[in-house]
């Protein structure tokens, strides 16, 4: 806001300073909005252009531009002051960390575990459907996907703008192969896994020599030349319209979560029919997966492929002085990068029955990328919660029907998602400009393990 | 054992124009510290890049032999199988540490190889099995001594980043070892250092010697840690080798101490005067295929000015460097025998040599009787040809006259 700081004595009062920087803070918000807001250009019947005078918004405005900065200067810069100081003057003191910080993992694994069971009993059967499918499988899978990325972007430091590419590759994977074969998701889950690895070998190669910008063009075109393919190559993939009626998940053969089907679920165990079984279903294998993800991505790190990964971010020369063979490493990281893309992708067209190549344009690849470096490049938890932000924020605002009330019927949140993701975006980059968890976990330790601060890890040059 | 670990014959390495090392010849013995010396820009560090494959010479071959017999042509593998295979590790000018990764995690990637094998290609170290859980704990074993000889073992889950300069030079050192090299290659290791961790990096470098019988090749601008600590001193200066030796031949060598120590400014303008000046440089130039040999060739022809002119073979333009580059070359014309003092002799009274020849030889810088008389038949052919003679020398004995000058005291006194 317009913040004036005047140099004052310290005989004043924060209050009389308030009042003087609210005046200042006053004239200046008139200054701007006067015309913004004052006064709008309008057309009237007979096609005039006409001047619509609104000083009482322009009041309002002003108004509430005053009280603002009056409650800042007069009571929330004392109370940062008084509390900087006091940290100041307090002995520091290792606190012990609580309950829930020490095991933050197994927390949130048990809430997640018990997630579903607990909207049914919050919100019913049919209520669950929503909060399970848009917020919990919808997150989770954003979540795994940030996760493969982290291997490729966070730990090996390779800017990869193309990620969506082996979403794809996996989702047309389950989708071609599970219409036409009537292969089970079982089979074609590492299959789809495969292949995307495979395609990231592929991709690997050409851009091995390159580094930081090119390196980030050529995955982008990587990335779109997937989706042209998918739409122009339609003898296979049906073009745009995409493929529809992808067989659903079984589980494991046992039950089917089909309504027609002879041993559907609810007749199994004489449930009354709904939908949500099949997604509390899904939900609970998306976790899986992202639970497989976190193992494998924890397991890697600590062996010497990992180690290798995170040496040739920080610097890829010392690397080759020591004889490790950057062209494989950089390879293996694409690859298990896109494996992880490959299940998040056939899981996503399990899920969704409807595959088509809108799914897979570069705003996901833009989002999953600003996940990673949100949450802090690296971080398994960072990124967690960065999903949880992004995703769950940008789908509670079509939650947020009050709001219609407020600006009208014509007003619809959901458009807003974007600005709002940007918005949070230069929050977070200001607040923290490495991302959530900036510090980084070491992947072995003699005496203790302590995290290593943002300050000395890089990002790698592509 | 006294047998050559590191074998580099006449390699070059050229940038475009830019001869960086020109005809390099040398060896370093197994279990010695062999330092490379040279005043800044000498190519020393392309040599180092060289032979741990950052650069591919232009010409040359670098063998290297390990312990059990095997060779290694260093110029033909690829760059990460050098300290892989060949067991060559290096460290570098401009510390490269992992900074974002703790102590013992650097020393950890330095064992990527190992591990790597010891896991099965990750596959068989991802379900766990104990070969890779021991190889793992062996792994921190090594990396626990080399942190115990550096000195570090205290900030062992510290980032290396965190470290002052001179532990960070110590680990990497420590991390150099940990690849189990043969050789090491440490590039200025003692640069930025103060007095103290000078000389526990002597005391570690000598305790890795001793111990683990690595040879060590190093790049060292500080005198003090080159004389205390190395075997074997190879000089450079604009990318020509002109000493080779154990330290206290290589301290008194008048063209060492020209070339890296520096001779007095006002010497060197009188050796230039007299050696030549611009306009020589350019006449020399337009001869063709000159000698390019190494630094101590016999001829005198090739003095001080066409050696530090490098010819570009790919496009045939020239790349003149001044006439005062070489300051050893100035000091190797007087080694021959010139005073650096007095009048010039008259070359004249030499039967055969006229006023026209008298000025050819003069632009040369053989000014002097005694430095006819020295003349070896290598360098009789050198000036034949360029006097463009045919055996006139000999036959008229220009040698044998200026010595019988000399002995008749016709000659300025030798210095």
């Amino acid at each position: 806001m317009a913040a004036v700081s005047v140099e004052s004595g310290a005989r004043e009062t924060p209050v009389t300073k308030a009042v003087r920087e609210a005046l200042y803070a006053g004239v200046i918000s008139f200054g701007l909005f006067v015309l913004f807001i004052g006064l709008r250009t309008d057309q009237n019947i007979r096609n005039e252009l006409v001047l619509v005078q609104r000083w009482g918004l322009l009041a309002i405005v002003v108004f509430l531009v005053m009280v603002g900065r009056f409650i800042y200067v007069a009571f929330i810069l004392p109370a940062i002051a008084r509390r900087s100081a006091a940290r100041a003057a307090a002995p520091t003191v290792v606190t012990e960390k609580g309950f829930v910080r020490r095991n933050l993992t197994s927390v949130a694994i048990v809430c997640l575990l018990v997630y579903p069971f607990a909207m049914i009993m919050l919100v019913g059967l049919q209520g669950s459907l929503k909060w399970v499918d848009n917020f919990g499988i919808q997150i989770l899978i954003y979540v795994m996907l940030a996760w493969g990325l982290n291997i490729v972007v966070g730990l090996a430091g390779l800017l990869d703008l193309g990620y969506v590419a082996f979403y794809a590759v996996g989702a047309y994977a389950y989708a071609l192969l599970g219409t036409q074969l009537g292969w089970s998701f079982w089979i074609l889950l590492p299959a789809a896994g495969i292949m995307a690895a495979f395609w990231g070998v592929i991709l690997g190669f050409p851009v091995l020599r390159l580094r930081g910008d090119y390196l980030a063009i050529v995955t982008l075109a990587f990335g779109e030349i997937i989706r042209l393919v998918l739409i122009n190559w339609r003898e296979v993939t049906n073009g745009s319209a995409g493929i529809s009626g992808i067989p659903k998940v079984t589980f494991f053969g046992l039950f089917s979560f089909d309504v027609s089907a002879p041993n559907y679920i609810a007749k199994v165990f004489d449930l009354p029919t709904s939908g949500a079984y099949y997604k509390i279903f899904l939900y609970y294998l998306i976790l899986g997966l992202c639970m497989l993800t976190a193992f494998v991505t924890i397991r890697l790190r600590r062996m010497p492929v990992g180690r290798a990964w995170e040496a040739l971010r920080e610097d890829e020369i010392a690397c080759r002085s020591l004889g490790i063979n950057t062209t494989t490493t950089k390879l293996t990281a694409f690859a298990i990068g896109a494996m992880f893309g490959g299940f998040a992708g056939s899981f996503f067209a399990a899920r969704q029955g409807f595959v088509s190549p809108e799914s897979f344009v570069f705003l996901e690849s833009a989002i999953i990328l600003a996940i990673v470096v949100l949450g802090g490049m690296g971080s398994l938890p960072g990124i967690a919660i960065a999903a949880l932000v992004m995703i769950g924020g940008t789908e509670i605002l079509r939650e947020l029907q009050f709001l219609k009330r407020v600006f009208g019927p014509d007003f619809t949140p959901e458009l807003y998602r974007m600005l709002l993701f940007g918005l949070a975006m230069v929050i977070v980059m200001v607040w923290k400009p490495r991302g959530f968890v900036g510090s980084r976990e070491p992947t072995a330790f003699l005496h203790e393990r302590k995290s290593v601060s943002a300050a000395f890890t890089k990002e790698g040059h592509g | 054992m006294n047998d050559a670990i590191l074998k580099v014959e006449h390699l070059s390495m050229k940038f475009g124009g830019l001869v960086a090392i020109g005809d390099l010849s040398f060896e370093a013995r197994r279990g010695e510290i062999t330092a490379l010396i040279g005043p800044n820009g000498a190519g020393k560090t392309t040599v180092f890049n060289c032979i741990t494959g950052f650069y591919k010479p232009t010409e040359g071959m670098i063998t290297l032999t390990r312990r059990d017999g095997t060779a290694f042509l260093l110029e033909r593998l690829p760059n990460h199988e050098i300290p892989a295979r060949a067991k060559v590790a290096r460290t570098f000018q401009n510390i490269r540490l992992f900074s974002g990764m703790t102590l013992l995690e650097n020393l950890l990637v330095a064992q990527h190889n190992k591990l790597m094998k010891a896991s099965g290609y990750t596959i068989l170290g991802f379900l766990g099995t104990g070969t890779y859980r021991r190889a793992s704990a062996e792994s921190i074993e090594l990396a626990k001594f080399w942190l115990e000889k550096a000195d570090l073992i205290d900030r062992a889950d510290d980032p290396a980043g965190d470290l002052p300069y001179g532990a960070q030079r110590r680990l990497e050192i420590a991390r150099a070892m940990c690849t189990g090299p043969e050789l090491l290659c440490l590039d200025e290791p003692a640069a930025g250092l103060n007095p103290r961790e000078s000389l526990a990096l002597n005391a570690l470098l000598n305790d890795i010697k001793e111990t683990t019988g690595t040879s060590i090749l190093l790049i060292e601008h500080d005198m003090s840690v080159v004389m205390q600590i190395s075997d074997h001193v190879v000089v450079l200066e604009y990318g020509r080798k002109i000493s080779d030796g154990d330290p206290t031949f290589v301290k008194s060598d008048p063209r060492v101490i020209a070339a890296y120590l520096g001779v007095d400014d006002t010497e060197v303008t009188e050796v230039l005067v007299e050696v030549g000046d611009e306009q020589v440089i350019e006449e020399l130039d337009a001869e063709p295929d000159r000698d390019h040999g190494p630094a101590d060739s016999a001829s005198m022809l090739a003095g001080a000015i066409t050696d530090t002119v490098a010819h570009s073979d790919d496009l045939g333009e020239r790349m003149t460097i001044s006439p005062a580059a070489s300051k050893a070359r100035l000091v190797e014309a007087s080694l021959h025998g010139v005073p650096i003092e007095g009048p010039p002799d008259d070359l004249t009274v030499i039967k055969g040599i006229g006023p026209v020849n008298q000025r050819k030889l003069n632009e040369h810088g053989i000014t002097r009787f005694v430095q006819i008389a020295t003349w070896t038949s290598e360098d009789i052919a050198a000036v034949e040809e360029y006097l463009e003679f045919d055996g006139r020398i000999k036959r008229e004995d220009w040698v044998g006259q200026a010595r019988r000058l000399i002995e008749a005291g016709k000659g300025g006194e030798r210095k």
